[in-house]
This record gives C-alpha cells, sequence and structure tokens, in this order.
C-alpha cells in the first residue's frame, strides 16, 4: 500500500492512505489533538465538537496551498506532503481554548457530585484548555429530567452532544430508541416519550460518553472513581458477540462497576454486554487476569499503580488478590 | 405505542403514497417531512406521539427516526396549537417594516402574547424568523397562505374570515 | 431598461401555464440541448461565467464539472428552493410567477449533468409554491418534457418536488441533503463534496434557484452571449430583493455593474429612501454579509462608484467592502438602530442553529444574549469586545458557514458603528426609548 508523508508538529510520519490527521498524530504518540467526538470504533463520529482543530499549513506536495480554516484532524485524511500545525500554532491553541470555553459555558461544573469526575475528558481539556474565570454570565441551560431506565443515568446538562451513545446505539445495538431531539442549543439526547434504553449492548453508551451524561446507575455515589481500583477480568459470555473481556472497579473487596476496558485513548477495546456489565458484581463471576494499566496522567492511576503505559511493567501491589497466582507482593498495599 | 384510532383517510393516504413514490425504493424516509405536514393537517394539528409512531409504522422507520426530524423542524408543532396558526414574520427586514407593531395589534385583539393561544382553542400567536417575503413586510402565514403588506384592517378582515371558516389549517403538499 | 433574462415574461397572464409559457418560446432549451451533448451543455454554462446566485458565488459550470461520473452511480440534481437568508425573496417571487422556467433549467441542466433523478426541495413554509410547482412539473410531464425518453431523444428524467418543514441550515446545500433523505439539516463534514456522495450516497450538484433558471437562456444564446452581459466576472443579471426603509421594495432583475446609488436613488428600483428620510447603512448581500454604513456602500475606497457586483461590492475586503451575496439588499433609513437590528440578526442565527457543533451551538445564543443586555440597558463597554470576542471565535471554527454567517454581522456592526454601541452604554435612557434613534456626530448619512 502507498504510504503517505505527513508532518505534524514539525514530526514526519509515514501513513496508509485513508488516514486521518488525528490518526497520524496519534501513531506519533506526541501532541496529539484531543478528541471529544471521535471514536474509530464508531463509523460516521466525529467533526462536531472542533476540538481537535489543527492548521493545514501546506494541503499536499501536489497543492501546497494551505487549507483557509482550521480543519477538524478526526475528518481530514492525510494527503502526501501534507504538514499540519497543531499545538505549534497559537492561532490553533487559541481557537482550542474557545472551543472549550464554548463547551463550558452551559456546562454546570458540578464535578463534585459527578461519577464521571476523575476519568472525565471534559476535565483533561478544561484542565489542558480552560480558562481560570469564565466570561458567561448568564443562567446555564437546564433540561427537564428523563428517566432511561434502570441501568443508565442520563445528566442531559452535562453533555456535549457528542452523539457517540447514538451511533453506539445504531451500530453496537439493534434497536435505538434515544437520538438527538430539538435544535440549536436546546438540541438534547432523549428517547422523547421516556423509555428505557435496554438491550444486551446499551450499556456501552456509559463507556463511550466522553463526560457525565451518561453514567451506570448500579454505580451511582458509590465511590470516587480515584478510590477504585480496576482490574482486567474475563468470563466465559453466552451473549453473542460479548467478548467477555472486561474491567472490574474494586472498592476493598467488592466490585462496584464494570465497564469495559479502555485503551489510551480512552476507547472501549471490545463493546460488553449487559449481563456482564450490570449483573456480574461478585469476583467469583470472573476469572481475574490482573491489575488494569491506567494512564500515568489519570488520578485513577496516582495512588494505586506504578503500572501504566509510560512505565515498564513491575509487579503489582494489591492485597485483594493475594492468593492469585499473578500477584506476590501485596504488603505495601493499603485499601 | 401504536393507536388504532389514529388513521389517514383513504385520500391522505393515497397522498401518503404518491409522497412515498418521489423516492426511489428503500428511501421511503424521505417522505417523512412531507407525511408529517400531512399528519399535522390530517390528524388534529399537533405531532402527538402516537402520530408519530403512526408515521414511523407508515414509512417503516424507527419512531425515533421521527421524533429526531419532528423536533428539529419549526413547522412542526410538538404540543397542542390553535386551529390557526398565526405565523408573523419578526426578523429583520420585517421588524424595520412594522412586525413588531403587528404582532402587537394581534396580541391585543387576541387578548394573548405572542407563543399562546386563545381560550377557545382558535388562534395560536407566534414568532417565526425570516419567510422570504421581506419585500411586502409586513408579513405572516397561516395554513397555506401568506398574507403581505398588513395593516390593522387586513387583520381584522382575516380573523373575522378564520372564524367563519372555523377548521384546522395547516400546510402539506397537494398532489393530483 | 437594463436586459431582462429572468423576468422577461415574469408579468404575462397565465405565464404558469405551460402553453402559454411554451408560446413564448418556453421549454426551447430542452429541445437544443437534447441535440446537443450533455459536455457541450456544461461548456456553454462554463463560457456564461454564471456564478452561483444562493449566495456563495462559486462558478455554475465548474462546479457541475466536479461531477463524478466514472463511478457509475446515479446522479442527482437537486435545486436549492430552501430561500430563508433575511433579506432574500427573490426565488419565491420567481418560482411562483413563472414556475415553468425553473422546470426548464431542471430539465436542462439535468441533461448537462447526467442526472436521471431530480429533486427541488423547497422550503416548507412555501407549501403553496411547492404546489404551484407540483402542478408546473405535471404539465411538463403531460407535454413529453419529462418522464421516459424525452422528445424522442432517449433522455429519461423524473422530477420531484419536495418540501422543507422550517429550517434556515437547510440552505446549506448538505443540510439541505439530509433533510431530502429525511433526516434532520445537520450539515455534512466535507469532504466528501456532494459532487462524490450527495444524495443517498450518489454524485449530486445542488444548485439555486436562480442559477438554474439562467441556464435556458445560457443553451437558447449561447454562454458567450450571456458572458457579454453584466461587467467583469460578474457575469449575467442578477435578482435583486429590496427591502427596508425604501419607497419601491421588491425583487429587481438588474444587469451587474449598475452603480449602487442608482440601485437605492433611480426610479426604476428602489425609488429612493421612504418618508424623505436619509440612508444610513445597507446590508447588500443577505443578513449574513456585512453591513456597510451610507458613504461606504455608495463608493469604494478610492471615491469611485461601488458597482452592485461580486467584485464591486466585496471591494476593500472586511475593512470596507461587504458581498454580493445573495442579493437581499436590506436598506436601513436614519431612524434604524443597528444595534437593536444586529440583535435580531443573532436571534436568527441563535434560532437557527442546527447545533451539531459545539462553537455555533453555543456561541450564537451567547451573542444573543449579550446584545439583548444592549436592549435592556445593561450593557457595559466591556460587554462591546466581548461580543466582538465571542464572534470572532464562532468564524472559522464550525462545520458549515452558518457560524462565519452569524459572525460577520457582528463584527461589521461594531467596526462600523461602534458609537452607536457605545451610546447604548452611556445613554441607556435615552438609547432604550421607544422611537429613539442614534444621532451622533459621527454618524455618516447620505
Amino acid at each position: 500500500m502507498d504510504l503517505l508523508k505527513v508532518t505534524i508538529d514539525g514530526i514526519e510520519i509515514e501513513v496508509p492512505a485513508g488516514t486521518t490527521i488525528l490518526e497520524a498524530a496519534r501513531k506519533i504518540g506526541k501532541n496529539v489533538p484531543p478528541a471529544m467526538c471521535y471514536y474509530s470504533k464508531l463509523e460516521g463520529s466525529g467533526g462536531k465538537c472542533r476540538t481537535c482543530i489543527v492548521k493545514v499549513s501546506q494541503g499536499s506536495t501536489k497543492d501546497p496551498r494551505p487549507m483557509p480554516k482550521p480543519v477538524a484532524s478526526c475528518r481530514t485524511q492525510v494527503m502526501d506532503g501534507m504538514v499540519v500545525l497543531n499545538e505549534t500554532s497559537p492561532e490553533i491553541m487559541e481557537a482550542r481554548a474557545s472551543v472549550v470555553e464554548f463547551l463550558l459555558i452551559n456546562h454546570p461544573l458540578d464535578c463534585p457530585i459527578c461519577d464521571q469526575a476523575g476519568e472525565c475528558h471534559l476535565q483533561d481539556l478544561g484542565y489542558a484548555h480552560g480558562k481560570q474565570k469564565t466570561r458567561y454570565e448568564f443562567k446555564r441551560r437546564t433540561f427537564d429530567k428523563i428517566d432511561i431506565g434502570p441501568y443508565v443515568q442520563l445528566h442531559m446538562t452535562r453533555c456535549i452532544l457528542c452523539y457517540r451513545c447514538v451511533f453506539t446505539c445504531d451500530q453496537i445495538t439493534n434497536d435505538r430508541v434515544h437520538g438527538v431531539l430539538n435544535r440549536g442549543d436546546s438540541a438534547e439526547i432523549s428517547t422523547y416519550i421516556e423509555k428505557s434504553i435496554e438491550n444486551d449492548f446499551s450499556g456501552n453508551v456509559i463507556d463511550v460518553c466522553p463526560v457525565g451524561a451518561l453514567t451506570d446507575k448500579t454505580f451511582r455515589f458509590k465511590n470516587r472513581v480515584w478510590f477504585t481500583k480496576p482490574v482486567n477480568a474475563h468470563r466465559n459470555c453466552t451473549t453473542d458477540k460479548c467478548s467477555g473481556k472486561v474491567q472490574l472497579w474494586y472498592k476493598g473487596n467488592e466490585v462496584i462497576r464494570v465497564t469495559a476496558r479502555k485503551d489510551q485513548w480512552g476507547e472501549v477495546e471490545e463493546f460488553i454486554c449487559n449481563t456482564c456489565r450490570f449483573e456480574k458484581k461478585e469476583t467469583t463471576d470472573w476469572v481475574i487476569e490482573g491489575p488494569a494499566k491506567v494512564d500515568n496522567k489519570s488520578v485513577i492511576g496516582q495512588n494505586h499503580y506504578e503500572l501504566s503505559y509510560d512505565k515498564p511493567v513491575v509487579p503489582p501491589k494489591i492485597s485483594l488478590f493475594a492468593d492469585h497466582p499473578s500477584f506476590k507482593d501485596d504488603s505495601k498495599f493499603i485499601n | 405505542m401504536l393507536d388504532n384510532n389514529i388513521q389517514f383517510s383513504p385520500e391522505a393516504l393515497n397522498l401518503v403514497n404518491k409522497y412515498i413514490a418521489k423516492f426511489p425504493e428503500g428511501k421511503q424516509k424521505s417522505a417523512v417531512i412531507a407525511v408529517l405536514h400531512l399528519a399535522q393537517a390530517e390528524l388534529g394539528g399537533w405531532l402527538k406521539p402516537e402520530i408519530m409512531d403512526y408515521v414511523a409504522s407508515l414509512l417503516n422507520i424507527k419512531p425515533i427516526e421521527v421524533y429526531e426530524v419532528a423536533t428539529f423542524y419549526s413547522q412542526y408543532y410538538m404540543k397542542p396549537v390553535g386551529k390557526y396558526v398565526i405565523e408573523v414574520c419578526h426578523t429583520g427586514p420585517c421588524w424595520l417594516r412594522g412586525a413588531d407593531e403587528l404582532i402587537a395589534y394581534f396580541e391585543n385583539k387576541l387578548g394573548i402574547k405572542k407563543g399562546q393561544t386563545t381560550p377557545d382553542g382558535m388562534f395560536t400567536l407566534k414568532g417565526v424568523e425570516c419567510l422570504a417575503a421581506c419585500g411586502t413586510a409586513p408579513v405572516f402565514q397561516c395554513g397555506m397562505d401568506y398574507y403581505e403588506n398588513m395593516d390593522n384592517e387586513k387583520v381584522d378582515f382575516f380573523l373575522d374570515k378564520c372564524r367563519q371558516e372555523n377548521k384546522v389549517s395547516r400546510p402539506y403538499p397537494v398532489m393530483n | 431598461m437594463g436586459i431582462k433574462i429572468l423576468t422577461k415574461d415574469i408579468d404575462v397572464p397565465g405565464i404558469q401555464n405551460f402553453q402559454v409559457y411554451r408560446s413564448y418560446g418556453g421549454y426551447n432549451s430542452v429541445e437544443k440541448a437534447l441535440r446537443m451533448t450533455p459536455d457541450e451543455v456544461v461548456e456553454e454554462v462554463k463560457k456564461s461565467g454564471l456564478r452561483g446566485r444562493g449566495g456563495a458565488g462559486f462558478p455554475t459550470g465548474m462546479k457541475w464539472s466536479f461531477i463524478d461520473k466514472k463511478s457509475g452511480k446515479p446522479r442527482h440534481l437537486v435545486c436549492n428552493a430552501d430561500e430563508s437568508e433575511p433579506g432574500t425573496f427573490k426565488d419565491r417571487y420567481l418560482m411562483s410567477k413563472n414556475p415553468h422556467i425553473l422546470i426548464e433549467g431542471m430539465i436542462t441542466s439535468s441533461f448537462a449533468l447526467g442526472a436521471n433523478l431530480s429533486y427541488i426541495y423547497v422550503r416548507g413554509e412555501l407549501m403553496y409554491v411547492v404546489n404551484i410547482l407540483q402542478r408546473a412539473i405535471d404539465e411538463a410531464y403531460a407535454n413529453g418534457f419529462l418522464g421516459k425518453n424525452i422528445l424522442g431523444s432517449g433522455y429519461d428524467l423524473e422530477l420531484h418536488v419536495t418540501c422543507g418543514a422550517g429550517a434556515y441550515i437547510c440552505g446549506e446545500e448538505t443540510a439541505l441533503i439530509e433533510s431530502l433523505e429525511g433526516k434532520r439539516g445537520n450539515p455534512r463534514i466535507k469532504p466528501p463534496f456532494p459532487a462524490i456522495s450527495g444524495v443517498w450516497s450518489n454524485p449530486t450538484v445542488v444548485n439555486n434557484v436562480e442559477s438554474i433558471a439562467a441556464v435556458p437562456y445560457i443553451v437558447n444564446n449561447g454562454g458567450e452571449e450571456y458572458a457579454k452581459i453584466g461587467i467583469g466576472k460578474s457575469t449575467g443579471t442578477k435578482l435583486i430583493s429590496a427591502s427596508g426603509h425604501i419607497n419601491k421594495p421588491g425583487v429587481y432583475e438588474i444587469e451587474m455593474g449598475v452603480t449602487v446609488e442608482e440601485f437605492i436613488y433611480s426610479e426604476e428600483y428602489c425609488g429612493g429612501i421612504w418618508k424623505g428620510r436619509k440612508l444610513k447603512a445597507v446590508v447588500a448581500g443577505g443578513s449574513s454579509v456585512p453591513i456597510l454604513p451610507a458613504n461606504l456602500i455608495l463608493k469604494l475606497a478610492n471615491g469611485e462608484p461601488r458597482l452592485m457586483s461580486y467584485e464591486s461590492l466585496s471591494d476593500g475586503g472586511f475593512a470596507t467592502g461587504t458581498m454580493l451575496g445573495s442579493g437581499g439588499f436590506i436598506v436601513f433609513d436614519e431612524t434604524a438602530s443597528i444595534v437593536h437590528n444586529l440583535w435580531n440578526f443573532e436571534r436568527f442565527y441563535h434560532h437557527e442553529s442546527c447545533g451539531q457543533c459545539s462553537p455555533c451551538r453555543e456561541g450564537t445564543g451567547w451573542v444573543e444574549k449579550i446584545l439583548h443586555k444592549f436592549l435592556d440597558g445593561h450593557a457595559t463597554m466591556e460587554d462591546i469586545d466581548l461580543v466582538a470576542d465571542v464572534a470572532k471565535k464562532i468564524e472559522g471554527n464550525t462545520i458549515c458557514p452558518l457560524g462565519d454567517a452569524a459572525a460577520w454581522p457582528v463584527a461589521s456592526a461594531i467596526k462600523h458603528f461602534r458609537p452607536e454601541f457605545e451610546w447604548y452604554v452611556t445613554n441607556p435612557e435615552e438609547a432604550c426609548k421607544p422611537g429613539a434613534y442614534y444621532t451622533g456626530d459621527k454618524l455618516v448619512l447620505a
């Protein structure tokens, strides 16, 4: 296959035709534009949140003209000889900061009571690009609350309308009952008439949600995520298309949450069924593989593990599975 | 949630089939916008969920696909409204030529504010965005018709005419 | 009187009927085109220099030449009759009075593109126009100009009229395509462009009503003849929708190159400012284009008269110029409040934002709210810069041009009328009184 050369923030890489700028940046692994709506596993996603915008200062070797406006790196394919400016462009950093400002003006900033806090991409984005003071003086937007069933909690005020949950239900499940309703700044995720989002794979909307708009009702207010410990586990799941590969989130000896495993970009590796997610909350339901890898920038990784993407793997230190063959040294672990 | 009492007349069903026939096979979803207009005209003037579910069943699409569309476009009424919805253009060019005064006159005559419906369920008064009739401002739309170069006298005449007719008035594509 | 192409027969009694239209030379371009090759028709349109009349002004012939013919997929021509840009009402006028000129243009243009299934998408408010067009289409079918084997040429065309249901954004071509597919009018992320992947992923060209209606003349008389009309790269005639504080609002077909001054003050066109008042400002191309004060709309920076053409109206860039846009010419007399009008426009963009991308969804509402503070008498000097900055942060950062359309009026109003905004801040009681208007000494009237 033909490889195309692209330069992003001065770093050159060769990628196959059809690769987007964002995917090329992820391959480089440095100066990766943040993505709030794009999701590599969901067809048609991306382009909406505008946080990943970059400047194309040279379109290609053949046509070196710059692109007139910033482009969404998640939806713009690389051309041979393309030159892209991301963090090295002050205009892009300013534009990104303004996108973050727009995303936050109507956000409730209720992180202290939000279950997503600690693993929220909007929180990370705000921390990286946000301003210390809001310029927005008006009443923040609210929505009528709707109940979407026993498993998923919808907090519409936190939603950034990334559409990931809509794509998920269209592409992973066979029965979408929710969508984006109304328009403009009244647009909202809803079922319109109160309906449960319930089918074998509906729980995945929780994992794809970049913010705290869709959270796990069975985990609600159980614990702050940074006090829990993620462990990789699997079971022989009989649900068609479910991998049965999960992360168990422990508080003491108790499994308080089950999620799919996520990769270093925060994307689900393999989607899981609702039985695995909501009904298997005993350690005995699972074959434990060992502690989950956690990004060393994540608050979740700060206290518990030396294991992370950026550090060499060392033996994990967890008291919980003292009898598990993969855990030997538990002496320093304080629960 | 299908309600068996909600049913198009044979004539309306014939129209639905004509709307669908405008699109290639399998693309019947394209007809949803026209069918929703017709549903408002024929089935009580606004889109209650049961009507949207009926439209979904006619077009063989998911109900949520109809809700998504119905809530996006401003001509669909998601709540009960009057038999006559008076949609006064309040955008710039009409505003320059007396849209506010026209609205005030309606408010005064009908005893309601913009956005409200008269207690007898006859009239709803709405401010709407540009109707593409700026050269004959101020204007309003009601049902299929545009009312242009409006003044108080014409408004009085219009209101009287509606009271005499007394029927739900909504636009929809007419086909032979 | 300048040359009339689109409105020549518009007042002929019964021109809405096929037989009358035909007796005035109607549908001749179909007969002529069917004797040419599609590429020859495209070539004539290219030679004509016709530029898209919806607002962007992109050369129509070039747009046509981008359509993907290699994939072998069915191709579609879609007419954009979602006329919704505030100040613009030319397409409604043309379609309702002379529907057959559009049908004829659709047939000739569809043939040029190799499209066998084409649509006219009309905004839902104009349902009566939908019904007028439907009758005209039925007549064209009955007379052998639509359907299978048109005039024995072997060319088949199905043409349908469809409707929207209230959404300005559907005038954006990819939003229009989504709406035509029965979805929410969310603009698509480009590329791919419609010429490659449009309606149902098929190659599609979307053209404005006025552009398509010009095609019969071009085919009948040749592209070169059309290119002789007008001035420079602004060839042909343009329908101008004139509204606001003038004596004779209405649709005027002008030959490009008429001076702005003549257009505003002559009896042939707007007939001057109403009530004997003076000219304060003009929005020349629909609400989205920059507003210009009287002196700048009438004269270029070098003192020469400004003309009604793409080039002349945009002369000086956004510093001292504007755009021809859709030809929605909104005139403000000395009593008009630029601040109130700007709030009005921004309420429009806020209402019409589809909500898909963050800068537009959040920014348009914010802009509207800040501007409303001026009308409430609560605005501060900082608010002037804040609203300008918020608008600037929307501009260029959105999926579709609605973000720019919302931002440009803010930037230009503050640039050219800043003292009036300051007056609202410093004298709120006076400024917010009904009937009051700004008379500061920095105001330029004509």
